[in-house]
């Protein structure tokens, strides 16, 4: 069977399932009539013009795990920030740990989605958030939607400030030959409050996982939220990422997308705007090899006036690496004194190695600011042997330079335990020990 | 320290150097003039390891060994410095970050240990103010920004740093205001001794009335035609390159 067919009859399996009330039975019912509809998206589709699903979707993936599997702190301690400076929302095969977990109520809720579904006193919140951005159309997002049941829920009340960062992880232990799991993450962050959130998908095994996640971000007004995703995963694991952010005025918001790892990851952000003065960052640094794909698909929508947005996305491909960017940006004609800038710079290491870059403005304001710059090219050979001349070996040279180019994006990463990490994935990820801190 | 025999390098198939017969011992001071275009960058490049040009004949030697199979960085780690005519900006990389690479690498090179961190910052220091480099400087991103004057500064910086054995001077004056020259100038002199050499390479006597040569060598359509003492960059600076050329022609 076909996996569209498999996730269509196991849906009605799934709804006897978990319990739900009549509101979120119609949104998952029409949710899966979308997927039905529409299916996986194929290279047909614009959006979808340089990624393929198709040989993944040949997995014969299991979409419940049967078993219950438990995994020893101690093995997996690396890929968190910190034991015990960090909130830990903790999730194995799809399913909450709470073992690996530290979740509180105590003035922020930092816990699981499952309980924010079912429990009635939150389901105010719920009726209010819970699908109100994640687009209904799109297919993908729709079959999440449709088995959503499990993930990170955060509710930060207004003018807070959380005491520490908060860490969703994903980890599969491959006890499945396939699996494919759909983490939902409702965020909603109040008025004047800062929160700093980490996301990481890892599988710890070599067995195939396809994970299809959608993670909705809410802002109220002058919120700020600094959300990272780092995307390390093994060679087995694939990704395809939706995250969809609403903000209100003067809100704050950056999402930075660390991707240096998996088979395939599809990243699909966007951000909504919904009042003025609002800004949004969207940055990334991506360094694949091999045969790894990436590809980032975004979207800003400005819509109200005076509101600023700053993309600046960095690759770095060798071996038979693909990348994609394409970066959208659509100005209302409301959206008047728009600022919003767009930068996308690949390097080739290799001739094999592929990127498609693709900027998408469509203005329908008159008095704004807009601009995009794409450049790809390769490693500059006059710094290179500048470098080298002052004695610094051609490998670790090239490490420096590519350093260099992604420093802008390294130097926005808040959290410094986190900037010292992503440094070290990158130094670890070239091969070269580098004598300094950036 | 510095032998060089009979060397011919050409970039893209255009033979540009063409025999170049060249020594110099510990302690000396060379100025290598000529008009533009003579070979004067393609003699330093080539020394230095650049592989975009081809050696096509001949041999350079560095204390007797043969550089010829040393990659640039290997040369460097020997003690061979090169002080770029147009330094290369490295955003992203601080000028500090930067030394501590190059310091520390040559230093694995050559079986020592890394140098401690209080010790570099020391060193960082003494050197900065030698060159009379503001301290904030140090922090910035490399040669990002920075002026004509302020880049070649940072160049000599960057040779009082290594310590090299031999320093090669491309075009080190031009760019510089009289005051940046007076400073350069005075850098080297400071770091000049009995166990190094330098190599001036310059295209105005100017520079040579503050870094006193020992000898002076015309290079001309990729030969060295003319060498003598530091009399001879006055000689240049009067008459200028056509009388070379004249006599070449003859």
């Amino acid at each position: 069977m076909e996996l569209k067919e498999k996730l269509i009859a196991s849906f009605m399996a799934f709804e006897e399932r978990v319990d739900v009330d009549a509101d979120l039975h119609n949104i998952r019912t029409s949710a899966i009539q979308n997927f039905e509809s529409k299916g996986f998206p194929t290279k047909k589709e614009e959006a979808w013009k340089y990624t393929s699903l198709n040989s993944l979707l040949k997995n014969d993936f299991t979409v419940f795990p049967k078993n219950e599997n438990t995994i020893q702190f101690a093995d997996v301690k690396k890929y968190f920030l910190h034991e015990i400076d960090t909130y830990k929302v903790v999730f194995i095969d799809g399913i909450f740990s709470s073992f690996l977990s530290s979740t509180t109520h105590d003035g922020i809720d930092v816990c699981l989605m499952s309980s924010a579904l079912n429990k009635p006193k939150y389901k105010m919140v719920i009726d209010n958030y819970f699908n109100h951005i994640a687009n209904k159309e799109e297919s993908l997002t729709s079959l999440n939607t449709a088995f959503a049941s499990e993930g990170a829920y955060i509710n930060i009340p207004k003018s807070k400030v959380t005491d520490k960062p908060i860490e969703i992880m994903y980890f599969s232990t491959g006890s499945e030959a396939a699996l494919l799991v759909q983490p939902r993450n409702l965020v909603i962050v109040g008025e004047n409050s800062h929160v700093q959130i980490i996301e990481r998908h890892q599988s710890l095994n070599e067995n195939a996982v396809l994970t299809n996640s959608v993670t909705e971000i809410f802002a109220q007004k002058r919120a700020i939220v600094d959300y990272y995703k780092i995307q390390n995963d093994n060679h087995t694991a694939s990704l395809i990422d939706n995250t969809y952010v609403s903000q209100q005025q003067e809100s704050r918001v950056h999402v930075n997308t660390f991707s240096f790892g998996g088979s395939l990851t599809r990243n699909n952000l966007n951000f909504y705007h919904f009042g003025e003065r609002i800004e949004s960052h969207l940055n990334g640094i991506t360094i694949i090899g091999e045969r790894q794909h990436v590809d980032h698909y975004t979207l800003v929508h400005h819509a109200q006036p005076n509101c600023e947005s700053f993309q600046d996305y960095k690759g770095i491909f060798s071996d038979n690496a693909i990348g994609v960017f394409n970066g959208k940006i659509y100005v209302e004609k409301e959206a008047q004194k728009t600022n919003a800038f767009q930068k996308n710079n690949n390097i080739l290491l290799s001739d094999k190695a592929t990127i498609n870059a693709k900027p998408q403005l469509e203005i329908f304001a008159d008095d704004v600011k807009c601009s995009h710059g794409c450049t790809i090219g390769q490693l500059d050979e006059t710094a290179m042997f500048y470098m080298q001349s002052r004695g610094i070996p051609k490998k670790e040279a090239k490490a420096l330079l590519m350093y260099a180019f992604s420093n802008a994006v390294i130097e926005s990463i808040k959290i410094p335990e986190l900037k010292q990490r992503i440094t070290k994935i990158i130094a670890n990820k070239l091969g070269v020990k580098l004598g300094f801190d950036l | 320290m510095l032998q060089i025999k009979n060397l011919h390098a050409s970039v893209e198939d255009k033979e540009i150097l063409k025999g170049i017969n060249l020594e110099v011992k510990a302690g000396e001071v060379h100025a290598i003039m000529g008009p533009n275009g003579s070979g004067k960058s393609t003699l330093s490049a080539v020394i230095a390891g650049n592989e975009n040009y081809e050696v096509t004949d001949g041999q350079v030697f560095l204390d007797g060994e043969d550089l010829a199979d040393l990659a640039p960085e290997e040369r460097a780690h020997k003690g061979v410095f090169l002080s770029f005519q147009y330094p290369v900006e490295i955003p992203g990389v601080s000028v500090t970050n930067f030394m501590r690479t190059a310091i520390n690498e040559t230093r694995k090179a050559n079986g020592k240990e890394e140098m401690p961190a209080n010790e570099m910052l020391k060193f960082i220091r003494e050197k900065s103010e030698l060159l009379e480099i503001d301290r904030k400087f140090l922090s910035r991103s490399l040669n990002e920004g920075f002026s004509g004057g302020e880049k070649k500064r940072n160049e000599i910086f960057q040779m009082a740093m290594l310590e090299p054995k031999l320093a090669i001077l491309d075009e080190t004056d031009s760019g510089l205001d009289i005051d940046a020259l007076r400073i350069v100038a005075n850098g080297v002199n400071k770091l000049k001794s009995e166990n190094n050499a330098i190599i001036v390479i310059t295209h105005y006597q100017r520079l040579l009335d503050y870094i006193v040569p020992d000898f002076v060598h015309v290079l001309y359509n990729g030969r060295i035609v003319k060498s003598g003492g530091k009399e001879l960059a006055y000689e240049l600076e009067e008459k200028g390159y056509d009388w070379i050329k004249q006599e070449q022609e003859a």
